[in-house]
Formats: C-alpha cells, structure tokens, sequence
C-alpha cells in the first residue's frame, strides 16, 4: 500500500524530465556555450518565463488547491526581487565607487567609500543617506535570507489578520488586492528608502563576475529551471498528503474541515506564507534577469494577470499552472512585442500591439464560461480517453 | 447519571427576533436524544450554539467531566474535544475519495505541521475499512465521494464523524430525502453508535424518531417545551396544539 | 511708413488742441510760474534736492500737475534753454522739435535741438514722480484706474504711499473702492505707521482678520534675523536660542563662523585635500600614504601639519563647546518697536487659531466632496455587488465609457451646457445597454460561481480598457464643464469650494434619493429585494429573476455611467480613469458593508474624510496618505468583517 512518492505521481516524474530536457535543449542551442540558434536576450526571455511558472505554482497552490483567490502575490514576488536588488546594487555601487575613489591621492576611509555609494545610489531621489533597511544590503548571505522572511513575514501577518477575522471569497481577494496595492503606493514614494518610481536598475550584472550576458543568462536560467523544478516537486509532495486533503476540503467546504477539528485559519495561513515565500523566490530570481525593478512591477493588474495564467492554464493541476504561465506570458510576449504579423481585414488592419490585449480579455471570459478547468483540462480528457482506450483494448 | 453536555439559560436573538429564548438542555454520555419542532424553532441554531458557530447573548453551555465552558473555545477546539456535527445537508469532500473523506476525518493530531508529515500507516487504513464497513461503503472506497448517491453521502459523512471519535453527535435531519431502506440503515448506524457516545438527532419526520425509540425533546419558540418518551410528548396537549395539531 | 507718420501727426495735433480747447475752456492758474520757482533743482535733476519741487508740483492742487509729472517722468519734459521754460517737447523729425505749453495746451512752435535741453530723470527720481502720482492715480475720475492703483499698492506697499492713500479716501464716491481703501490704509500703517500707537491701533482694528493680505502684512513685521553675540544686546529680542535646543549646535557654530567669531572647522573634505596637498615622498608627515584610508591616522597626520603650521589647526569638540558657552544666539526682530512687534505677534497668534479653525472647515468641505465623489463611483458596484452579489471589475471602466460618452457629445454639441444636459442621460444609455449586455453574455452563467465572475468581468475589463485606448487614443480628452460651473463659492480667504464639486455633492445626493426611491416605491424594487433575500420563493411568486437580475445589473451600470459624466468633469478622460477608482469603490462597498445603500454611504463618508485626514497631517505627500489610508481599511476590516452597516444571523449566510 506504502509506495513511493513520486511512484504515486508520475507525473512530477514527467514534468521534472520536460524541464530537465527543456534546459538541456537551450543549453546547447544557447550563444554562451551551445550553437547560438538562440539568442541571449531570448534566453532571458525563457529564464524569466521560467519565474513566472514558478510564481503560477505558487499561485496554484493557493488558488487551485485551497480555493483563496489572492490578488495580491506579486507583492511578494516583487519584495523577493527587492531584496535581492538591494544586494545586487548595493554591492556593484561599492565595486564601481572603490574603483574610482582608488584614484584618487588619499585611500578612502570606509565612511567616504559609504557616503559616495548613498550618493550614487539615492542621488536620483536626492538623498545620500543609507535608509535603515539597507542594513544588511552588503551581504549576500543575510539579503538571500530576507527574501524569503520579509515577504513572508508580511504574509503572516496580513494573513493572520485577515483570516482571523475570516474574510473570505471575494473580500479576501479584494482585501489582498488593496495590499498589494499599499505596498505599490507606499514604494513609490521617493522616501521609501526604495528610490520610488526609479525603483533599482542595474541588477543583470553580478557584482565580481566578469562572464559575459550569454553565459551569465544561462545561469539564470538554470537557476530558474532548478528552482521551479524544486518547487514543483515541494508544492506536488504538499497537496499529495493529507495536507492537501485538508486544503481541498477548506476549498470545497470550509465549514466541514473547521467541524472536523481543523483549524482552518492555520492551514490557510501556513498555504498563504508558504506561497509568499515561494512567489518572493520565483521574484529574486526573475529580477535579476529582468534587469530593472520599479513599484510599478506590483500594482494590482500583475496579480490579476497571475490569476488569468493560472485559470488559462487549469486550476487545482500544478502543471496547468505551468502552462498556463509560460503559454500566456510567451503569447504576450510576442504578440506585444510586435514579432506578430498584422492581420488585414481590408477594411482595417488588425495591429496586435494594439489588440492583444482586447483578444486576451475576450478569450479569458471564454475560458472562464466554456473550459472552466483550462488548458490542464484538455490534458487530463486526452489522458483519461487515452487510459480508457488502453484498458478497453 | 452523569452530565456530557448541559445547556442552561441560553438566549440569542438575531436583529430582534429571539431564535433561541432561555434554553436549557442536558445530555449524558451514552445517550441517544431526538429533538423535533417546528419550523424556526431553533433547533439549527442550538447546534450552531453548541459547535461554536453562533455565540449567545447569554447562558451557559458546560462540557464533559471537567466542566469547561464551550462558548470560550473556537469551532475547531470543540471538534477536537469531543464535538462531532452532521448538517443538514450532506457536506463531504466531493473532490476526494471515500477513503480520503476518512482519512482527513481520522482521530489524529489536528496541528497543520503534524498533518504536513503524515502518511497513512496500516492501522489508519485498517480503521478506514472498518468504519466503511460499518456504514456500508465498503466497495466505494476509492470512488470519488461525488459520484455517490444521496444516501450514501450522508453515510460517508456519518462515518467521517464516528472516525472523529467524537463523544457527543448532533446529527441534523439525517433521514431527509433516504428510501425507506436507506432510513433502516441509518437508523441501524445511529443506535449503534449511541451505545458508546451521546447522539442528538434533530428531526422532522416522526415515523423515524420512533424508529430511534429514545428521548424525545420538544422545541417551541427557542424554548424547550416537553421532554419524554415519544408517547409521552405526543400525548402532551402544548405539542399538539404548536406542532402535531397541524 | 510715411502715410503712419502723418496720421500719427495728425492725430498728436487733434489731441493737442482738444487739450487746449478744454484748456482754454477751464480757466486755471497756471503752473509755469511754479514750475520756474523750481526751474534750478528741476533742471540739476538730482535725487537729493528734488524732493522739494516733486512735492510742490503735486501738492499744488492744480489739474496740470499730474500732466506735468506724468510727462517728466517719460522724459518729454523739455526747457528752452533760452528763457529756462518747460514743455512738453515732441520730435518732429530730425532734430526740430515742436514745444507745447503745460497751461494753455498750446503749441509754442517748432525748436532746433540745440536751443533745448531735455530732462532725463533718473530711476530713482521717477520712483519719487511715481510715488507723488499714486494721489492722483487715486483720485482718478475712472475707477479702473483707482482699482489699479490701489492694486499696485497692495503689490507692493511702501511708506511713502500711505499719505497719498490717507487723503484719496474722503473723496472717494464708489463704496466698494472706499473699503478697499481704508482696508489698505489700515494695512499700510501697521507696516510704515509714524507711531507704535498708531501701529498698534491699526493692528488691533484688523484683530480676527482672516485675510490672506493681512496674514502678509503681519508676517514682514515680525521677521527677524538670526544673530550670534558675547552678550545680548539691547534690542527687540524675539526669543534666546540654547544650542541643542531652539538651535542645532552645528547650526549655532556656524553662524559663529559667518559672523567671524570663531574659526571655521576643518570638515573631512578640507582635510583631505590638505592632505593630498602635502604628500612627501608617499608620506603625509610622518605617515604613509596607504595607510590614510584610517581615520585616526588622517587625524594624526593633519595635527602633525598643523604643528608645523603648514595647516590651520583642528578645531576640537572642546574648542567648539567652548566658543558656543561664550556667546549668546537669538533672533531679533527686524522692526525696533517691541510693543509693535508684540501686538503683531499676538494678532496673528488669533488669526492663526481662526485660521486653523476655518481651515478644518475647509478640509470637511474637500473631505465631503471627495466622498461624494466615491459614493458616486461606488453606488453602482454597490447595486451589482451588494444587492446581487457579483463582483463587477469591469465597473470602472462603465466609468470610464460614462466619462467618453459625454467627451463624445461634446464634439457633436458645442454648448457646454446644453451637451452635458444631454451627455447625462445618453451615458447612462450606453452603459446600461453594456450592462445588459455583459449581465445576458457572461455573468448570467456564472451566478453560482462568485469568484469566476470576478475574473471573467476583469478580462472583460482588460478588453474596454484596450479597445478605448485604440479608439480614442493614449492621451487625456477634455470634458469641459459649462461656464457656469467655473470658480468657487469663496467663504473667506480661507474657505472655499469649487461649484464642480458642490455639483456632484448634489448629483449624489440626487442618486442618493433616486435609488431609495427605485427600491423603496416601484415594483423593480420590490422584485429586487425578493431576490436578493430568497430566488427561489421569488421565482414561485411569478417574478422572472432573470429579468430582474439584468434590469438591476443594467440600473448599477448606468449609474456608474453618469458617475463617469460627472468625474469626467474634473479628472482627465483617459482609458485609465475608471481604474483609478475601482479600488477605491471596492473598499467603500466593503469598508460601508455588503447589500445597504446606507453602508455604501457611510463607507463613501469614512474613506472620504479618513484620506482628507491623513492628507491633512501628512500634507506633502498623498501616496503615503493613499497607504495608510489602506492599511486603516485592512485593520478596520478587522473589527467589523462585514462592514460599517452589516446584517446580521443566518440571513447573512456564511
């Protein structure tokens, strides 16, 4: 009766050997290492796609599986990039301001190498002082450590207030909504310590490395790969058990779990901070290949898109999450970066940078009336008529 | 005999209307007890009282040996300390297995860390065939609970709660829309689990509170307005004119 | 460019002898001999000795005089170098002028430059001439003209202005100019007043003022400089300075040192360089270069210089305390007359408590108006999401099509009024046929599915915000309101309120009674109300549900519509404008509890004044005011989960 895990779903096995094939694969078409075919700006592309399926699954376990529509865990997401960000910057600054200042006659004292690093930094806000939550930016272990407890810390706490007071359905996504909202409106702000709208730019050169963008982007991705496959696998081992009996049951019927002597408020804040914590990973990791981050990275629409990847994708199937992300956010990506050929209508020439979004809004309302389960439900018809068949023969 | 459960002097009113009205009720601990009324007499809401969902206004609801005070503990610690509840209407985890329906419903720790570890060990599966056994569902374990019949679902859900281990079940109108076997069997299940626990069936349709052959409480008005046998209430001239009369 | 000349000629000749005639006409002394009294200080035209003959030419109560100043001082004033007589001088052309007489208005005749010499007053004597003309500027027969200089006055006050002021007010006929002048008078003299009494009197008259001229006025009396001394002097102290009190010791060193009685300090900048300045052999005394990045070792090799001499020496924390107990700091007024200065600083310690008081007045007027300006984005979510429970997230952009609909009426009907009239009800059209529409297409088949509808409504959302940007464009449009709701009802300086906004105070008051009237008194609102509380009984009593839910979708609809209209008025009629409030009207709804227009109301009420409130305290920045407001609502949330209004029991479900 006792098997092993992954022998119970296989098909983590499948999707851990797509990804690792998927790696593989534009590994060796890449320009760093393999034969170019693929350029380094779209293997960022990919890296970062990678981040956001990573964010899905997040999305998915908080969503699909425990039924809490949270609009609101690309503030995670972008607090993991913040982090991260402060040390990225922080440290290059220091490189760049040692350098320079080793010119001159006298060697700095290491209040002038900080003062000149605050000035390049937040000149742009017109302050030079480090604000108090630069504390730890100059080391890596302690800022790698921050991205996932300050986005969890928040987490818990805007979680423990709000299912406390069991908020839930559709306040609890407006509620999430208005957090994320905050936290954007809050960074704005040129004395958030953040450099406001500037936010942190810079972040896709590592600090000492001296490789180039190709190889350095296939790191990235690598790292994007083994992440997501890491989360993968943790978010597939959470719901197999009884734990995710548990989260289907507050999904299904939240009355019932509480009456059979769960604390439902717990296990929904426990699948809350964990998310969080694996939203703020996927951020840490997308930013850096993303370059730049600004507050505008968090308002509100990103988490809407978040949940319109997820529901494309199919809910309450972690490899839906998977698709629905990397299918919706590539699509987006093409269409919107004008690579699509215009549609002429005779009358009117179709432009998809202006249409796109009017066609992913349509057909998001008819996912949401006609394929309610999403693209994982195709899948999973295809797999059962497929099993049918096999025990039919 | 020794108390379970004793409800004194509970009143709520919602907007206004007093749902229940200085209610007092106790129960011991192997006890099987029917509650009927009329429509709006509060029998919901004393369930909701008693499981935590709704707090009082006033009164005192005590609990077990101890004598603690239920109105002071969340839903889910009265579930842990003894408290098992069947809705009205069957609530089970269509998504999921009979056999994971029982698992989730498994006497075990309850703490979402403990549950984040747990696999099932061959005694838990042992007891899981046991209890299916024992409402019927032997050869549905591995069907989703979706696909299963009215009845059977209220079954499940049943079984969910005698895998609680509870000490006390307040079951609300179990019989509704079951076949007249389907009401046999429930019956059957709900006398045998009196035998080591307090049952408290709410209930509309009287052949089958006589088919239970016990206790019988009148509710009127959020009030208690007879208690006795079956005949004893139904010769009551008050229950008549409020309940049996129409 | 001849035939311009000529007219100009012409039309010189005209005006002159129309002068002469009037002048002929009004037989007055005349000012020549005046003139020639003064004719030698007039014609040294120096700023020392002319002040004499200025007062004499204006205050001789001849009507020539302002002619003859006014002509001064654009320099025309012209002396025949011959007799020493003044005219007015005028070039014909080349080098012949033509001379008229200041009395007679007649033309003398036609001179050669040589026999004249032309007075060129410099800038300080016009400022006098200009000084002496404000009397007459004053009593100007056009009261445009006396509201000018009485406005130039305001501008720019000065003493010499107040006696020409003082004696234009007993003549003045127009009663509105008269109290304009008196309010000046008064103003004038607390400022350049001859005696403290007289001062302090004006300020006591003006006592409880609110005007924003008098607060200006105040405030110059009481300015005072900062200064630094061995001992205070005997002057009108406004207050003793204690560094590291009232003063930053920093701030008081440094004022020591821009007053010279301390010596600068030696900031690590100046250090460095002197540094660098004296490396010697990779050493700086007799410390190594490579070593300097230690603050300890810098300090050691800078005493080592200072030593030699070769750098002023440090300045130590010791010498600094010891500089700063030898002196006192104060602020000292800048007017010398302490009884002026305390009646002044008292007055306007009253003005400021008025102030303070009207100004929360103010702020509950905004707060007030920004509430109805969230009720009214938020009435018709509260009908689609209270009354149906459907989360509409596509309502901001019924908004945003209200506010399109009436920029598109405009460019068909120019008249502001008249299109605006006809905007209203055209917007609630189209929103409320969209309203059907989506309500007949989508949500219909998502009733049971609460938290789909709130995605498929937002990507219906996505679809209206792109497809207004392809039709109208990226940019602002305007929706201009008609003239007549322009400006503001002004209270007093300090309180006021644009007409725009009282129009939508009252446009929500109307939608206020509109909807109550709607579920109260016809027979959609008593089908909506039996379906909100039971759909099933109501279908049994023959109401369609169907049919309800999509009249009441449509009615939320439209409504948001007109809201469009109506923010459209103020805000920039982008794609993004209905987004801008959507947040805000969930929260209302929310925050005011779920199913009651008296929720939605209360809800409008507290995030309207709680974000006028932290505006108030935070005025510099409305981001943060926008966060904490949020953060307040999320921590409310907490107290009352269903809102301000909430129903209550089993009816609200769980």
């Amino acid at each position: 009766m006792q098997r092993s895990f992954i022998a119970r779903n296989p098909s983590v096995l499948i999707f851990l050997s797509l990804l690792a094939l998927f790696t593989l694969v534009v590994t060796v078409l890449s320009e760093g290492v393999g034969s170019g075919l693929i350029s380094t700006s779209f293997i960022k592309t990919l890296g970062k796609t990678l981040c956001l399926c990573l964010i899905a699954v997040a999305m998915d376990l908080i969503w699909g599986f425990a039924g809490i529509l949270s609009l609101g865990h690309f503030a995670f997401f972008g607090l993991g990039g913040y982090m991260i960000g402060m040390w990225l910057m922080y440290e290059r600054t220091r490189l760049i301001v040692v350098d320079s200042l080793s010119q001159t006659e006298i060697p700095p004292t290491e209040a002038e190498v900080v003062d000149a690093i605050g000035t390049q930094i937040f000149g742009v806000v017109g302050s030079s002082e480090f604000p108090l939550i630069w504390g730890f930016a100059d080391s890596l272990t302690l800022q790698l450590m921050l991205v996932v407890l300050v986005p969890g810390l928040l987490a818990l706490v805007f979680g423990w207030l709000a299912f406390r007071s069991r908020v839930t359905g559709v306040y609890l996504s407006i509620l999430t909504q208005a957090m994320t909202l905050a936290l954007a409106l809050y960074l704005f702000q040129n004395d958030s310590g953040l450099r406001g709208n500037n936010g942190l730019s810079g972040l896709q050169n590592l600090p000492g490395v001296t490789a180039s963008q190709d190889l350095v982007s296939l790191w990235f991705l690598w790292a994007s790969a083994f992440a997501l496959g890491a989360g993968y696998l943790l978010a597939a081992w959470v719901v197999s058990g009884k734990f995710g009996s548990v989260i289907r049951g507050i999904r299904d019927n939240e009355a019932r779990v509480r009456f059979l002597g769960y604390s439902v408020e717990a296990y929904k804040l426990a699948i809350f901070t964990l998310t969080a914590c694996i939203a703020a990973i996927a951020g840490a990791l997308y930013y850096p290949q993303a370059g730049i981050i600004n507050p505008a990275e968090i308002a509100p629409i990103a988490s809407i898109y978040l949940a319109v990847w997820v529901a494309i994708g199919g809910r309450g199937r972690l490899y839906g999450a998977v698709i629905g992300a990397a299918f919706v956010s590539l699509l987006s990506t093409w269409f919107t970066g004008g690579q699509a050929p215009d549609l002429p209508l005779g009358f009117y020439t179709v432009k998809w940078v202006d249409w796109w979004l009017v066609l992913l809004g349509l057909s998001f309302v008819a996912v949401t009336l006609f394929a309610p389960k999403g693209i994982g439900g195709l899948i999973d018809l295809i797999a059962q008529r497929a099993s049918k068949k096999e025990t039919g023969q | 005999m020794s108390m379970l459960l004793e409800v004194s002097g509970v009143s709520v009113s919602f907007d206004g209307f007093k749902a229940i009205n200085n209610l007092s009720f106790n129960i011991g601990s192997a006890e099987l007890r029917a509650i009927i009324g009329p429509n709006g007499a509060g029998k919901t809401t004393f369930m909701d009282i008693v499981t935590g969902k709704t707090r009082p206004d006033e009164g005192r609801v005590i609990w077990g040996e101890k004598s603690v005070s239920l109105l002071k503990m969340s839903e889910a610690q009265i579930a842990q300390s003894g408290v098992g509840r069947k809705f009205q209407k069957p609530t089970v985890f269509e998504d999921q297995t009979v056999q994971e329906n029982l698992l989730v419903a498994l006497k075990k720790p309850r703490g979402w860390l403990a549950v984040l570890g747990y696999r099932p060990t061959v005694e838990d599966l042992g007891r899981v065939d046991a209890l299916a056994e024992e409402i019927g569902l032997t050869d549905q374990l591995s069907r989703l609970a979706g696909e299963l019949s009215h009845g059977q679902k209220q079954w499940l859900e049943i079984g969910m709660l005698l895998a609680q281990e509870p000490r006390l079940l307040l079951v609300d109108e179990p019989a509704a829309g079951m076949t007249v076997t389907e009401r046999q069997h429930t019956t059957d299940i709900l006398v045998e689990a009196a035998k080591t626990r307090a049952v408290v069936v709410v209930e509309h349709d009287m052949e089958f509170v006589r088919r239970l052959n016990c206790k019988v409480t009148v509710l009127h008005e959020g009030s208690v307005l007879a208690e006795g046998s079956l005949d004893h209430v139904t010769a009551n001239q008050d229950v008549i004119d409020v309940y049996l009369g129409r | 460019m001849r035939h311009i000349y000529v007219a100009i000629w012409a039309f010189a000749a005209l005006l002159i002898s129309c002068v002469s005639l009037s002048a002929e006409t009004a037989d007055h002394p005349a000012i020549q001999p005046l003139l020639q009294e003064h004719q030698a200080v007039i014609a040294k035209s120096s700023r020392k000795t002319i002040g004499p003959a200025i007062d004499a030419i204006a205050g001789s109560g001849l009507p020539q005089a302002q002619k003859v100043l006014q002509v001064w001082a654009a320099k025309n004033m012209w002396m025949r170098k011959s007799d020493g007589v003044f005219f007015i001088g005028e070039k014909v052309e080349g080098k012949t002028y033509r001379l008229t007489d200041f009395d007679s208005g007649a033309v003398v005749g036609e001179f050669q430059k040589g026999d004249l010499k032309q007075l060129k007053p410099n800038s300080g004597i016009r400022a006098l001439i200009g000084t002496a003309l404000v009397q007459f500027q004053l009593s100007d027969p056009d009261p445009v003209a006396r509201a000018d200089a009485l406005q130039s006055i305001a501008r720019d006050p000065s003493a010499d202005q107040l006696t020409p002021l003082r004696g234009s007010i007993a003549s003045e006929a127009d009663p509105a100019l008269k109290a304009q002048k008196l309010r000046l008078e008064r103003l004038l003299t607390i400022r350049f007043g001859a005696s403290d009494a007289e001062r302090i009197s004006a300020i006591e008259d003006m006592a409880g003022d609110l005007g924003v001229d008098l607060r200006a006025t105040l405030n110059p009396v009481l300015a005072t400089t900062r200064e630094a001394a061995t001992t205070l002097p005997s002057a009108n102290i406004a207050g003793v300075l204690i560094p590291g009190e009232g003063i930053s010791r920093d701030e008081a060193y440094a004022l020591l040192v821009a007053n010279d009685l301390a010596p600068a300090q030696i900031s690590s900048d100046d250090m460095r360089t002197a540094l660098a300045a004296h490396i010697d052999g990779g050493r700086v005394a007799d410390v190594p270069v490579a070593q300097l990045n230690d603050p300890a070792m810098r300090a050691r090799a800078y005493a080592s210089l200072a030593a030699e001499g070769k750098v002023p020496p440090l300045v130590s924390d010791a010498d600094v305390a010891a500089s700063l107990s030898a002196h006192v700091f104060y602020d000292r007024y800048l007017d010398p007359a302490a009884p002026v200065t305390e009646a002044a600083a008292k007055a306007l310690k009253d003005i400021e408590l008025k102030v303070g008081v009207n100004q929360a007045l103010d702020l509950g007027l905004d707060a007030l108006s920004l509430a109805s300006i969230y009720f009214l984005a938020a009435i018709g979510l509260a009908i689609t999401f209270g009354v149906m429970g459907v989360i509409n997230m596509a309502h901001g952009e019924f908004i945003m099509m209200g506010a399109y609909t009436g920029y598109v009426v405009q460019q068909f009907v120019p008249d502001h009024t008249l299109s605006i009239i006809l905007a209203i009800p055209l917007a609630f059209a189209v929103t409320f046929a969209a309203g059907v529409a989506m309500e007949r297409l989508v949500i219909r088949h998502l009733y049971s599915r609460p938290l789909e509808t709130l995605l498929a409504t937002f990507g219906i959302s996505i679809a209206l915000q792109q497809l207004a940007k392809n039709i109208f464009g990226t940019q602002a449009r305007p929706l201009t309101a008609p003239g007549w709701l322009d400006g503001a009802w002004v209270m007093n300086d300090v309180v006021s309120i644009s007409y725009i906004r009282i129009a939508i105070f009252v446009l929500a008051l109307i939608f206020l009674c509109v909807f109550l009237f709607i579920m109260k008194r016809t027979r959609l609102g008593l089908d909506t109300r039996a379906v909100t509380q039971n759909p099933g009984m109501a279908a049994q009593m023959g109401i369609n549900p169907g049919r309800v839910n999509m009249l009441t979708f449509g009615l939320g609809s439209g409504i948001a519509g007109i809201a469009g209209v109506a923010i459209g008025l103020f805000a920039k009629v982008t794609s993004e404008l209905g987004s801008d409030y959507i947040v805000q009207s969930f929260m209302t709804v929310v925050v005011g509890g779920v199913g009651n227009i008296w929720g939605t109301l209360a809800g409008a009420a507290m995030i309207g004044f709680l974000q006028k409130g932290i505006e108030w305290m935070n005025p510099s920045n409305t981001l943060a005011a926008q966060t904490y407001m949020i953060i307040f609502i999320i921590i409310f949330i907490q107290f009352r989960p269903r809102g301000i209004i909430a129903l209550k029991g089993r009816a609200a479900g769980d």
